[in-house]
């Protein structure tokens, strides 16, 4: 299937933004294992936009997250976030994990500006405190800056990880299956809220999944990935109206595009 | 009809009332317990003592043993005698813990933190620490004298292997996320040992303290044993030669009390920096 035009033309009509971040013939090879683990992808993402990869564990999707923050070079094509090569970690992306990661021996504000004190410094992150606080704020943790993070809950402590990850105001926010960790209830919430943070900042996203409804819900576009080697089969714009609500769901229109998209992912489990 | 049936609503369920059975010992408080249990021993002791199950000679009564624990302690407390011997071992084993602290913790980072660490040092660090280390006391004599300085020497030969396990087990415990996170955020090496690897293996580290904070004392005692000098190894000793045996149980319990306060010290400090891990509290049985 060619693809290369199918994120644009995908796009929903008259929301198009400015390309943030732009891959062109992405492949990786891991010669040692002999593992080929990406082929040839192509993904551009638009300026407040929501884009989602979802695909069966090991299709490689964790790999192409890995090449996009920087920390694993690409065996072949190009990528480019806001018109520079990306050859390392780089200030204006910003990522998060299944875990929270946060570090009990430092209280949630301190956890916040962790990323700002190891890019520029204790005295520039000590200056960043009161961004942390308004930061917590925005996701419903005020009061919680000095509270260490053995006595947050697992939702508060993905959302101090939010946090963490905005506060360098990055360009991208990468995300690397969130909320995952969460039990079902959380996990609902939490994507309603990161909806919310992301509407609010104009954010542009990249959520890698293995839960086509929390991918459906989110998304303004999903990408089906196949794996060995991991390739997209399809590009599935989401046409739902925003604000998104859970009730979306229960739709016909949501059980469509869920259909769609599982049907992809089990005809790409016998490629 | 009985008071808790009127009580009860119309048509409201019967109680299910029951009491989980618990055991009498369970009951019984902590330090009355422990009491029970000195006593216990104490009541042995003396009856292994009074019907000569063991020769008077080598086993003092519990009684004797107690006046002679007033001796001794009456003489450190006054400043007698005894106390410049304890301060000598003392000294011996302050100096030693630090020396193995220091050193433990430097060769720790390099074992756990450099590749060539692991693959070129680790291994003589196994096969020293494989090694009978007491079995070096005579060298460390003929090296260093009969003075302070051999005792002290051993002392931190012995206490700086936990040290390094504790520190090189420490690095290599910080969590793969937490690693990935710190390469996402473009931590420089040294910051990442700094601030993730460094802090995350403080419960180690600290479990190596304690195993050298034990290691330390037994350490300089033994180099007194074999090298003179005038600290307290140095009493215990004469005083088993005289067949002195309460002065002997006495000295070894004074001495232990070096010990715990070695043990405690690394408690206080593992507490006051380690605040945050979850075992901190639980898991210490003293203190």
């Amino acid at each position: 299937m060619d693809l290369a035009a199918a994120p644009s033309a995908a796009h929903p009509a008259g929301q198009e933004g400015r390309p943030v971040y732009q891959l062109r013939g992405v492949s990786k090879r891991f010669a040692r294992r002999n593992v080929h683990a990406l082929d040839r992808v192509d993904l551009t993402l638009h300026e407040g936009s929501f884009a989602s990869i979802i695909g069966a564990s090991g299709c490689g999707k964790s790999t192409l997250l890995k090449i996009m923050a920087g920390v694993l070079p690409p065996s072949e094509g190009s990528v480019i976030l806001e018109g520079q090569h990306v050859t390392g970690p780089r200030r204006d992306i910003g990522m998060m994990f299944q875990q929270a990661t946060l570090f009990p021996w430092r209280t949630t504000v301190e956890n916040v500006v962790l990323p700002i004190e190891i890019r520029d410094g204790k005295a520039a992150a000590r200056a960043k405190h009161a961004d942390a606080r308004a930061l917590l704020e925005l996701v419903g943790l005020a009061g919680f800056e000095h509270v260490y993070p053995s006595e947050l809950s697992g939702g508060m402590a993905q959302r101090a990880a939010i946090c963490r990850m905005l506060i360098t105001e990055p360009a991208v926010l990468l995300l690397d299956e969130p909320f995952s960790a969460l039990d079902e209830l959380s996990r609902d919430f939490m994507n309603m809220e990161l909806q919310r943070i992301c509407t609010e900042r104009n954010a542009t996203a990249l959520l890698v999944t293995h839960s086509i409804p929390e991918a459906v819900i989110l998304s303004d576009i999903v990408y089906v990935m196949s794996p060995r080697p991991g390739r997209f089969l399809d590009a599935v714009p989401i046409g739902l109206p925003r604000p998104r609500t859970l009730h979306m769901m229960t739709e016909p229109a949501f059980g469509r595009l869920v259909d769609r998209i599982r049907g992809q992912l089990d005809k790409g489990a016998f490629l | 009809m009985t008071d808790a049936t009127s009580a009860r609503p119309l048509g409201a369920p019967e109680q299910t009332v029951w009491a989980e059975h618990e055991s009498w010992v369970d009951r019984i408080p902590r330090s009355v317990a422990m009491a029970v249990i000195f006593i216990a021993f104490v009541s042995i002791w003396q009856f292994v003592h009074e019907f000569e199950i063991v020769s008077k000679i080598i086993l003092p009564s519990p009684w004797e043993t107690a006046q002679e624990l007033v001796v001794v302690g009456g003489n450190l407390l006054g400043g007698g005698y005894l106390l410049p011997s304890l301060w000598i071992t003392t000294q011996e084993v302050l100096i030693g813990f630090a020396i193995a602290v220091t050193l433990g913790f430097i060769l720790g980072t390099i074992v756990g933190e450099t590749s060539l660490g692991e693959r070129a040092v680790l291994p003589y660090l196994v096969a020293i620490d494989t090694m009978p280390k007491v079995a070096f006391a005579p060298l460390f004599i003929s090296w260093l004298g009969f003075g302070i300085s051999s005792k002290v020497a051993l002392a931190a030969f012995i206490a700086t292997f936990p040290v390094v396990v504790g520190t090189a087990a420490g690095l290599h415990a910080t969590d793969e996320n937490a690693r990935m996170l710190f390469r996402t955020m473009g931590a420089s090496r040294l910051q990442t040992l700094v601030k993730l690897k460094i802090p995350s293996g403080l419960p180690h580290f600290f479990t190596g303290l304690k195993i050298a904070s034990i290691g330390v004392v037994a350490g300089a005692i033994t180099a007194e044993f074999l090298g003179g000098g005038q600290g307290f190894g140095h009493l215990i000793r004469t005083a088993a030669s005289q067949l002195d045996t309460p002065r002997v149980f006495a000295l070894i319990l004074y001495l232990s009390l070096l010990g715990l306060a070695t043990f405690w010290f690394v408690v206080w400090c593992q507490r006051r920096f380690v605040f945050w891990h979850k075992d901190t509290a639980r898991h210490e049985p003293v203190g």
